[in-house]
């Protein structure tokens, strides 16, 4: 069984995987982090982004053995100090959850999104998430509390976009 | 097209008619979710994030064959897979499973077939689960299915409705001895006078596509046995449902199981059920005596969680010459999959007294026909009923208005219910309490910039645009606050329609409000914190909302039917007054005064007319908790609960107006922009709303546009994953222009009505209504939903044939026009 | 779901990847990005027995020029390739189709390589790698062979690539001064794959068609070159009604399938529709 070394939200685990064990299912079940769900088995949905690198990905199209030597972060390592990261508030701030299961891969998406854009327009916010489905809102708070999170993260650019 | 700005839920309270919220009161105000801290965070408890020690996991082995007879199940050899503790076929648990109940006996000689929670002898879906295993890990349980050999004797798929009735053709149900699981009808009115020598007869046939809800969090299940209780977690709608059904299947007595509904994803009618997994579940706990746990996936679920929708719509119109509607007649026939499910036969019904819409009219009839077919079982989706309802009267009237050359608003006004005639007795026999429908219209009218939008339609047309313009209207009402138990009792729906709230003040003066409707993602921690803020006249911080445990909240009628707020929120409002009543005793009695000469406000008694002010609430509720001094015969505590039987149904309405553009070379439509003005009565929470609608609105859009489950000839549905089911996202939907009138629910006392669903019912027939108005000169009278560019691009196509255009340039051919590179991302 | 059990061999050079592959035999799989595979996977549409993973073989990730052609390495992924300058100069067709791939997240994974050998005939880059005339860099123990793009897409989701080779990268030719390009995609939602898509180049040189290249996606069981399209509009003086004549024989020779998404009646009706546009797009940049 392959080991890796990963680092999750800041806290480096090693661990033997086997090499089917999807990222997502080693976040949950191994780690115990739960804050990132499973939406679909396609990678259609995007419930299950997290960063890697910094950079978006499905967990659950990655085989956890991929994320070796990797940093990984999810929506539980966002925010510092107990004080919420900028997009997390404007997600509440702008109401942009209801039953919330889409919502820690949202805000993901949307972190990425910002960090290759930090000033984008309505539609640049939608084609952007175009990878995370919502069935609760249709997505018109969404947009609004990305476009309020980025006016908030251009305000304070000494705040680092990705934690 | 005005744009609503990211603040705009201020703004929007300022330009829309209706009444202000009093800055001093909870009820009116935006109040940021409470709910949000742990879903942005991920500190969530979805079912499937829970995981007591020693728990197992099950999966399923699932039919692949629309219909087939099972003749043997061997699961020795998953036995043996590593990490497997035990695996069943049907017949190993076929004397404990019992059938799943359906508790809506519409008629007295429906069919109801017994539905074993795992096949024994038939299955009768692609989906339907035939045997189990149980493992350790879940991906033990996964492996360990693909070593189950069962032998299947293929039988015929019965896929088509119209089919399935056809005499001598084969049988979902061999022993029922027909696919017609019931006929279901109503009439009322003189139907031949309403009918004979109209002036105009519309005939139309309609088809409601199946759908497939979607909720984003899959069904989860998780069972722990204590001896002889049991714990059942499951990602569902209905704990207290459940948990009265979970006993009747299982013989294990009620007392004795308690359901957990903790975080749950998302619903839309879809965790409305009492499912196999759940009654399986809990059977394997108190088999292996340790706790197990199910988590669907997608591809699964799309299989396995009920369809929604799926009928077939005949409908006839009697109209006089001057747009005057006589009436309708309605023939259905409704799919109900292989079994009756919880609900299943009473989906159709609950829009068979809305197919009149808001219009006055003599007659009307209803016939709704039940039919079997070898597909997942249909049961509830947002709206249930009412969006088929709402979407064939208002593509009728659209028709009815291109018939007469009528504009399509102006029709409406010359049949619907005048606000100066409320209460208004329909001829679908139900009371409409209030409405106003010309406000709403006209608001709607004037944000959607209608006259500019026809002059540009005109221009186009004018133009031989590649690009036409269409638009929609939808002018509906819909039943909401399900529902007054005597209604039900005559619909002979298994259960009454109340809800029940308690309210305790603590000690130390803070309050718990114990609510039976259970939430999953609607908001009613904020929103009942809220209420009860307001009526006790504490802070709202002061509130906790407790839900979703049958422990903590031991009665309840769960959330559907966008009944939440219109009866469990009224339970919750009488319950606080009860509070007050019981605390206004103590309060005489120490303030030494007369019950009759307190008067209660901001949550402070005081003598009427007196300067000095009197208790708190929590000041009182402390005395009571001491006890020291208190009146004779009166118990030490403040808690109060109440449950609130409606006594009418509450009709949200409003006028929803859609601009589509159509590309008619490929058929491709895009939404141009969208206006609703939706009248939900007084609103306790504009966030949580605005909200609703926009949620809604996607919903019903997205049957309109993009989703329909799909069945082969051989009954394979093809649509099992999110690849081939289209569920739409941001960049798929546009910006919504919201806002409201304010007629308030004469039937309860906050004068709210609902709004869990008005969005999704109104938005389907506003789409489809401007995707034909926006080709109709070309002679197309109808698309079939969901109205995929290929299926405009053969309603322009089939048009042409029947009359060609004289100008070939604007027809569907290659290569014409001048539309630009679109449709490129 | 979940993937069935698989053997697993992480590469850390073409050398490694290529012996892994040839000794775990006829039924390993290349693991690249992962983002077509591991969903077959997880539905268990496909089982192999070995993985041999290029994750980590950091050579396969370069853009690089070679003479009058960019080598995209196999392994270098969506998200680089859309932005790489070199790509946006010299292809701007493969950076402007790859944008149109999928999602971010999916980009982010996804590699130029993994998609073209994948060879789904719903995806976007192989109708254009056709139109460029492409040549796919193949390794194996056997050594290294280029296979032209006309030759490599051989059936539904078949290459000509064997099953112990491995694609190190992909070359393709500068098209500079007086080129213009465009990927038209047909699609019903924005995640879902494309129901026809047309990759067009087209040079112009005073005011007529000098040269032109157009590839069709989701035409049949491979991506098809429009031949007849290229051979009217060659030489022919650049107009709107010129692009339609052309374009009406956008449909020749292809084998357009019926599917959930779209008839081939349809299929073929949108080719004609689609490549018009995408001709008038091209000319026009």
């Amino acid at each position: 069984m392959p080991r890796i070394r990963v680092e999750v939200d800041g806290v480096p685990y090693d661990d033997d995987v086997e090499p089917r064990l999807l990222l997502v299912h080693y976040l949950r079940d191994r780690l115990g982090k739960v804050g990132t769900p499973v939406g679909c088995d396609t990678t259609n949905c995007g419930a299950c982004t997290v960063l890697m690198e910094g950079l978006s990905v499905k967990s659950c199209s990655v085989p956890a053995v991929q994320a070796d030597e990797r940093q990984v972060t999810t929506v539980e390592g966002l925010g510092m100090n107990g004080t919420p990261h900028p997009m997390q508030r404007a997600f509440h701030e702008a109401h942009a959850l209801q039953c919330g299961y889409c919502t820690p891969g949202m805000i993901m998406a949307a972190i990425d999104l910002l960090r290759e854009n930090p000033d984008p327009s309505d539609e640049e916010i939608r084609e952007g998430l175009e990878g995370n489905l919502c069935r609760c809102t249709g997505y018109q708070n969404i947009v609004r509390a990305v476009r309020a999170a980025a006016d908030e993260m251009r305000r304070q650019p000494e705040r680092e976009v990705t934690p | 097209m005005s744009e609503i700005s990211p603040e705009g839920l201020a703004e929007q309270a300022e330009r829309a008619p209706r009444s202000e919220p009093d800055p001093g009161r909870e009820v009116g105000q935006p109040r940021r979710r409470s709910e949000d801290a742990r879903l942005v965070s991920g500190r969530t408890r979805w079912t499937d994030n829970l995981n007591p020690a020693g728990t197992l996991h099950v999966a399923f082995l699932r039919s692949p064959h629309a219909h087939a007879r099972i003749t043997r199940v061997d699961v020795e050899a998953a036995r043996r897979v590593p990490g497997v503790v035990a695996a069943f076929g049907g017949a190993d648990l076929a004397e404990e499973q019992g059938s799943l109940p359906c508790a809506w006996t519409v008629t007295e000689d429906m069919k109801v077939p017994a539905h074993p929670p795992l096949a024994v002898t038939e299955a009768r879906y692609v989906g339907e689960p035939v045997a189990c295993v149980v493992a350790r890990h879940r991906y033990a349980a996964v492996d360990a299915l693909e070593e189950i050999d069962v032998d299947y004797e293929p039988l015929p798929a019965v896929v088509h409705m119209e089919e399935a009735l056809r005499e001598g053709g084969p049988l979902v149900h061999q022993e029922l001895e027909t696919n017609q699981a019931y006929r279901w009808v109503f009439e009322n009115g003189d139907l031949d006078a309403a009918f004979r020598d109209a002036p105009v007869l519309l005939e139309r046939r309609y088809v409601q596509q199946r759908l497939i809800p979607t909720a984003m969090e899959p069904r989860a299940v998780l069972c722990e046995p204590d001896g002889d209780d049991f714990t059942l977690y499951s990602a569902t709608q209905i704990p207290h449902i459940l948990r009265l059904m979970l006993a009747t299947v299982t013989q294990i007595p009620e007392h004795r199981i308690r359901v957990v509904a903790p975080d749950v994803g998302g619903g839309f009618g879809s965790k409305l059920q009492v499912y196999g997994e759940e009654v399986l579940c809990l059977l394997l706990a108190r088999r292996l005596g340790r706790p197990v746990k199910w988590t669907e996936s997608r591809s699964e679920g799309n299989m396995a969680t009920h369809h929604g929708r799926d009928q077939i719509q005949r409908l006839t119109l009697a109209a006089e010459r001057d747009g005057r509607v006589r009436g309708v007649k309605v023939d259905l026939l409704a799919d109900m999959g292989a079994y009756l499910m919880l609900v299943t036969p009473g989906i159709p019904l609950l829009g068979a007294f809305m197919f009149n819409g808001i219009y006055k009219m003599d007659a009307y009839s209803f016939t709704c026909t039940g039919v079997f077919t070898t597909k997942t079982p249909t049961d509830a989706y947002r709206g249930a009923g009412r969006p088929e309802a709402t979407f064939a009267i208002e593509r009728l009237m659209d028709e009815l208005a291109a018939e007469l050359g009528l504009d399509p608003i102006e029709v409406r006004r010359r049949n619907w219910i005048g606000h100066g005639e409320f209460p208004y007795e329909t001829v679908a026999g139900l009371t409409y309490d209030s409405g106003n429908y010309e406000a709403a219209t006209d608001r709607a009218l004037a944000l959607f910039e209608y006259d500019k939008l026809r002059a540009e339609q005109a221009d186009r047309r004018e133009r031989r645009d590649v690009v036409q313009l269409g638009i929609g209207v939808s002018t509906y009402t819909e039943m909401c606050g399900l529902a007054p138990s005597r209604v039900l009792g005559s619909l002979a729906y298994g259960a009454g329609g109340w809800e029940h709230a308690s309210v305790r003040i603590l000690p130390s003066g803070k309050i718990e409000v114990v609510t039976g409707s259970s939430a999953h993602g609607q908001g009613h921690e904020t929103a009942w914190a809220q209420i009860a803020a307001d009526r006790l006249g504490v802070p709202f911080e002061d509130v906790k909302v407790l839900h979703g445990d049958t422990a903590v909240a031991p009665k309840g009628m769960d959330t559907y039917g966008s009944r939440s707020l219109a009866v469990g929120g009224i339970a919750l409002y009488q319950a606080c007054d009860r509070v007050v009543d019981k605390a206004r005793r103590v309060a005489a009695h120490l303030m030494e005064a007369s019950e009759q000469d307190l008067e209660f406000s901001g949550g402070r008694f005081a003598v009427r007319g007196a300067a000095a002010e009197g208790p708190s609430i929590q000041e009182v509720a402390l005395a009571a908790f001491a006890a020291h001094d208190l009146p004779d015969g009166v118990e030490p505590s403040l808690d109060a609960d109440a449950t609130f039987d409606p006594g009418n149904f509450s009709f949200p309405h409003g006028t929803h107006l859609c601009a589509v553009e159509v590309d008619t070379e490929t058929g491709r439509t895009r939404i141009r922009s969208y206006v609703a003005v939706d009248d939900v009565g007084h609103v306790v929470n504009p966030l949580i709303v605005e909200g609703q609608v926009h949620g809604g609105l996607a919903q019903g859009i997205a049957q309109a546009l993009y989703e329909e489950a799909v069945y082969d000839a051989d009954g394979n549905l093809t649509t099992t994953t999110m690849a081939d089911y289209l569920v739409p996202s941001a960049a798929d939907l546009p910006e919504f222009v919201t806002d409201r009138t304010e007629t308030p629910a004469t039937s309860n006392p906050l004068g709210v009505k609902g709004v869990g669903e008005a969005g999704t019912i109104a938005s389907t027939p506003a789409v489809v209504n401007a995707i034909v108005d926006a080709l109709r000169h070309h002679g197309v009278t109808d698309v079939p939903m969901p109205c995929t560019p290929e299926r405009v691009w053969r309603a322009l196509r089939e048009a042409f044939r029947e009359d060609p255009d004289p100008n070939p340039s604007a027809a569907p051919g290659a290569g014409g026009g001048l539309g630009s590179a679109g449709g490129a991302r | 779901m979940i993937p069935a059990t698989f053997e697993y061999v992480r590469a850390a050079s073409v050398e490694e990847a290529v012996r892994a592959l040839a000794s775990a035999g006829e039924d390993a799989k290349v693991l690249a990005g992962g983002q077509s595979l591991m969903p077959l996977l997880r539905l268990r549409l496909a089982y192999p027995d070995a993985l041999v993973d290029l994750d980590r073989v950091a050579e396969l990730r370069e853009i690089r020029e070679d003479g009058d052609h960019l080598v995209i390495g196999s392994m270098a992924t969506h998200h680089q390739v859309m932005r790489d300058p070199l790509v946006r100069r010299h292809a701007p067709l493969i950076a402007q189709a790859t944008a149109t791939v999928a999602d971010p997240a999916v980009r982010h994974r996804g590699t130029f390589g993994g998609s073209l050998a994948h060879a789904d005939p719903a995806g976007d880059l192989p109708a254009v790698a056709l139109a460029l005339d492409a040549v796919f860099l193949v390794r194996s123990r056997r050594g290294e062979r280029e296979i032209p793009a006309a030759d490599f897409f051989v059936d539904w989701m078949t290459t000509a690539m064997e099953p112990d080779e491995i694609m190190t990268g992909v070359r393709v030719p500068r098209l500079g001064e007086g080129w213009g390009f465009h990927y038209e995609k047909f699609h019903r939602t924005a995640q879902a794959w494309a129901i026809v898509g047309v990759a067009c180049a087209v040079r112009r040189e005073r005011g007529a068609i000098e040269d032109v290249r157009v590839a069709l996606t989701n035409m049949g069981p491979t991506p098809v070159r429009a031949t007849a399209v290229e051979r009217f509009a060659g030489g022919r003086s650049v107009s709107d009604d010129m692009f339609r004549a052309a374009s009406e024989r956008a449909a020749e020779g292809t084998g357009a399938p019926t599917d959930l998404h779209g008839s081939g009646e349809y299929r073929e009706h949108l080719a004609k529709v689609l490549t018009a546009r995408a001709l008038r797009a091209a000319a026009a940049t």
